[in-house]
């Protein structure tokens, strides 16, 4: 009895996430590699803490990190929208 | 590549619970056109949901990589590292039809190939490129560029030359904005050292164009009066050529070049027409949220042919629509509401080997266009250091391997 209402849980969340891919989330594996590779400098950043993520980002967004092109990309996400695509991607893996 | 256990979890458990859109069968997506958009599309929309009948139609039996072409002709490059095969979307359960799609019927939504054989599609994408406009510059039609080649679709023509001296660019839009200013600096690195007297005359339609201050910045510094850019203004508009004497004519001179390139205006893949979806301009406008098309329902258009409002025809830019649209044809066939997207591009243009520049944007749909999220995005630092410039030549490469293996490998 106490496991039905867990799976009806997971199957709400899921198709809630599922129908809510954040915005911007996709466009991440361009440049950034499913795994580390020893080909390519860019680190992956599927599965990773989300925390670690979301600081990144603000730290990129604020120049307080030095960057070639993130700083470029992370002025165009909102507080908001970085957490969910940190969620987002910590969730890939 | 997303993750294939969640995304089929996610798909399975959203296709219980949503109504189907279509009753019967297994909802079939047909795309057309297998590079950076839709073959990028086929692997998404595979990923989605197990129980999508994913066929993609391409006529090449390999793909020949746009990006870093332009290291080819410089001859810094081998083509072979351009080409990609099919074997692996194969693998991943996507059926591949090595065949030219000849006709679409949006009403029955039935492609039609080159033999005869019909495939029928709940949703249709085409990713279908450029084709080149023949009909727009005088004397410049396909026995021309054997001659003056354009080299701007990769394959054969990336091979016919390895020393262009004139470059013609076309106006606005075009694939790849930065793209005749990235060749144009890598025939000038070429030159530099291979022969020290040439030079390379860029004959331009434009006044301004994309990364122009690094570009003449780069020029300055690496290559001191070799590379010369003509704009409109000062009479860079090619009007008519002449491939027996190899001569471009513009409204004020007339260049007769030892090697000319002309990169011709272009229009979206044939099949685009033949759809009904492209419009006057030869584009095609889509709904900047679903990329379905404004002319006829049910039918997707991705990358350089489709009118992506603000965002540019570039690799980048198609592989990110083609990864929104797949997810907005998935909402679409489980009967949901896409999704509002965000999409990002980054082009990435090698001055020298070691001499990179980079532009990005982070776009959303305004009023139905896709439009520049103020205040993100723009071109590298002009003050950059050179080790600046090295680190963004080694992040194009990079970039290459991460999305050739997230759509090929």
């Amino acid at each position: 009895m106490k496991a039905l209402p867990a799976v009806m849980l997971v199957l709400l969340t899921a198709a809630a996430s599922a129908a809510e891919l954040p915005p911007g989330a996709t466009s991440c594996s361009g440049c950034h590699p499913p795994t580390a590779s020893a080909e390519t400098k860019v680190p992956p950043i599927r599965g990773r803490n989300p925390a670690e993520i979301v600081a990144a980002m603000e730290a990129f967004r604020s120049g307080e990190r030095p960057s070639t092109v993130m700083g470029r990309i992370a002025k165009g996400f909102s507080d908001d929208e970085i957490r969910a695509v940190a969620a987002w991607l910590a969730a890939q893996h | 590549m997303l993750c294939t256990t969640r995304r089929t979890f996610l798909g399975g458990a959203v296709a219980l619970l949503a109504t189907p859109a279509i009753a019967q069968g297994k909802p079939r997506v047909v795309i057309l056109g297998g590079g950076f958009g839709g073959a990028a599309c086929a692997r998404a929309m595979r990923l989605a949901d197990p129980g999508f009948e994913v066929t993609l139609v391409e006529p090449n039996p390999t793909f020949t990589a746009c990006p870093f072409s332009n290291a080819v002709i410089a001859g810094l490059r081998d083509i072979a590292a351009q080409r990609f095969g099919y074997d692996a979307i194969r693998t991943a359960g996507i059926t591949v039809a090595q065949d030219q799609a000849t006709a679409v019927d949006p009403q029955t939504r039935r492609v039609t190939l080159r033999g005869g054989a019909g495939l029928d599609y709940d949703r249709l994408v085409l990713s279908p490129g450029i084709a080149i406009r023949w009909d727009s510059l005088p004397g410049y039609d396909e026995a021309a560029a054997a001659v003056m080649p354009h080299a701007w679709i990769a394959g054969e023509q990336t091979l016919l030359r390895r020393q262009l001296e004139v470059i013609s660019a076309p106006a606005n839009p075009f694939r790849c904005p930065p793209g005749p200013y990235e060749r144009a600096s890598l025939i000038a690195y070429y030159l530099k050292t291979a022969k020290p007297r040439s030079k390379v005359i860029l004959l331009d339609a434009k006044d301004s164009f994309s990364k122009q201050r690094l570009f003449q910045d780069a020029w300055r510094q690496l290559y001191p009066e070799r590379v010369e850019w003509v704009s409109l203004s000062n009479g860079g508009k090619v009007t008519s050529v002449d491939a027996k004497t190899r001569t471009l004519v513009s409204d004020f001179a007339t260049y007769k070049a030892d090697v000319a390139n002309v990169i011709p205006p272009q229009r979206a893949g044939r099949i685009a027409e033949l759809a009904g979806v492209a419009d006057r301009t030869g584009w095609c406008p889509v709904d900047p949220v679903s990329f379905e098309s404004r002319l006829q329902p049910n039918i997707h258009v991705v990358g350089d042919a489709a009118i992506a409002g603000a965002m540019p025809k570039s690799a980048f830019a198609a592989n990110a629509q083609a990864k929104v649209c797949a997810d907005a044809i998935t909402a679409l066939l489980h009967g949901d509401t896409p999704s509002q997207p965000k999409l990002i591009n980054n082009c990435y243009s090698l001055v020298a080997p070691d001499y990179g520049i980079s532009i990005a944007g982070v776009y959303h749909p305004v009023n139905g266009q896709l439009a520049d999220v103020e205040g993100a995005g723009g071109a590298s630092p002009s003050d950059a250091p050179a080790d600046f410039r090295a680190l963004e030549a080694s992040y194009a490469e990079a970039w290459f391997r991460t999305i050739t293996t997230q759509t090929f490998g």
